[in-house]
């Protein structure tokens, strides 16, 4: 009866008020030489599997990759000039200047977590740096975020969990939605989108850095599917994850600040936990905001 | 094996590969057939070393699963207390049961374990929308003939009682 009662009190403090995060990070402690143990065996395949490739494939992925990185390396010359004219229109218009984002590189650890939650464990915590909210990013995509860290782990929620909810922008139009996840990594569900709305099959959205927590611009999902109802006032539109959410293995993470001007347009963090309640007055929010930008832009 | 040094490291030692097992990767197809091996060993030991392994124990370590899991803190907690105490008011008739019927008892308790984290799942606002979320308890109790009989082998090794 009294480990009951305790349970129960632990659960509604956790649920309501996130105030265990030290009592779990500490319990974290004792579980992350179990998590250690568990992803080695996977990690030593991974690692003699590269030991012990031929020579001729190492010269041809060095080849590879060395063609690949002039590619990058001459788009990256324009994109310096391009991000300085930004800059200096950006000053010319009087906005406050976009903070270039770092990123760090962590790993996943293959550690199977709840089935029903879409959670991934990382190799560093917060004697790294790594701090709650910090956005996850991979290769394509927007990935999810840090939820949980202890000194040596952390736990991110992906954004297909779904207790996620995503601010996003359609990037040919600017038109603001929702992006919320839906369990499985392969399908994310735009919600407030009018009927009549213009978004097609094959748009990506990115975040739209409302919520103040991702940074603008990165890219999110493609639209895979539109359902347009008639007599409903909002169109069912599904979405796929552009980062391979259940493949990476190597992970960037954000360290870059929300930036202040953003906060103030939008006070409330949505991508935080969000009960379906909540998101209305979110999506009134974010049009309001849309209004703001456009008559700005012009 | 045959020394007697085993003894204060068995039990624990057993929980660990539990944890490990629950922690262990599984191709997706798997994930859902995982059987609960920590709530399995409990009842193993519970069984039978019930002035031992306890609700207390029970409860440590559903939190410690909680954390690994990213679960709510306290979900798994109760519901290993609860399968803690059923096996604790019970364990004198499964005892004495052929290993299937014990098998039937065991998916019994788990049913109720699984109604809990469901419920509890569900009171947060995110019920598991499959049926195979229940899959766990019939491999759970189709497992258990064999956990039985290792355990039980381990035990007698070490001469606890």
């Amino acid at each position: 009866m009294l480990f009951m009662g305790l349970s129960l009190i632990f659960m509604t403090l956790d649920h309501r008020f996130q105030q265990l995060q030290t009592l779990r990070a500490g319990l974290n402690l004792i579980i992350s030489p179990l998590q250690y143990v568990v992803d080695l065996p996977l990690r030593i395949v991974a690692d003699s599997s590269e030991a012990l490739s031929s020579r001729s494939y190492l010269l041809t992925e060095n080849e590879r990759l060395s063609s690949e990185n002039l590619r990058l390396q001459a788009r990256l010359q324009q994109f310096e000039a391009l991000k300085n004219e930004n800059q200096r229109l950006r000053k010319l218009m009087q906005a406050s200047e976009r903070v270039a984002d770092e990123v760090e590189i962590a790993e996943i650890l293959s550690v199977d977590l709840d089935p029903y939650k879409q959670l991934i464990v990382l190799n560093k915590g917060s004697y790294e740096g790594v701090f709650v909210g910090q956005p996850l990013l991979d290769a394509n995509g927007v990935m999810g975020q840090i939820v949980e860290t202890s000194p040596l782990r952390s736990t991110a929620m992906l954004i297909s969990d779904p207790s996620h909810a995503l601010p996003v922008q359609v990037n040919r139009n600017g038109l603001r939605t929702v992006a919320i996840g839906k369990g499985s990594a392969q399908t994310l569900e735009l919600r407030f989108i009018p009927t009549s709305a213009d978004i097609e099959e094959g748009d990506i959205v990115s975040t739209s850095g409302l919520g103040g927590r991702f940074p603008a611009d990165y890219p999110v999902a493609r639209v895979s599917k539109i359902q347009r109802i008639p007599g409903e006032p909002f169109a069912y539109i599904e979405a796929e994850p552009l980062a391979y959410l259940d493949r990476s293995r190597e992970v960037l993470l954000v360290l870059s600040r929300p930036e202040p001007e953003e906060q103030e347009t939008a006070p409330t963090p949505a991508e935080e936990t969000v009960d379906s309640e909540a998101s209305p007055e979110n999506t009134g929010l974010s049009e309001d905001n849309q209004a703001k930008e456009v008559s700005a832009g012009e | 094996m045959s020394d007697v040094n085993c003894r204060p490291m068995v039990i624990p030692l057993s929980f660990v590969i539990a944890f490990m097992l629950t922690l262990m990767p599984l191709p997706d197809w798997a994930i859902h057939f995982r059987p609960a091996w920590l709530a399995l060993v409990l009842i193993y030991w519970v069984m039978a070393l019930p002035q031992r392994v306890g609700l207390g124990t029970a409860w440590i370590l559903g939190l410690l699963l909680d954390v690994s899991q990213g679960a709510l803190l306290g979900q798994h907690a109760l519901g290993l207390t609860v399968v803690a105490f059923i096996t604790l008011k019970f364990y004198q008739r499964i005892r004495v049961f052929p290993l299937w019927q014990q098998g039937i008892s065991i998916m019994l308790i788990l049913v109720v374990y699984s109604i809990l984290i469901y419920w509890i799942y569900g009171v947060t606002g995110h019920p598991p929308g499959t049926w195979l979320y229940w899959m766990p308890i019939i491999t759970s109790g189709l497992l258990w003939p064999w956990i039985f009989v290792l355990l039980r082998d381990v035990r007698r090794r070490c001469k606890l009682s």
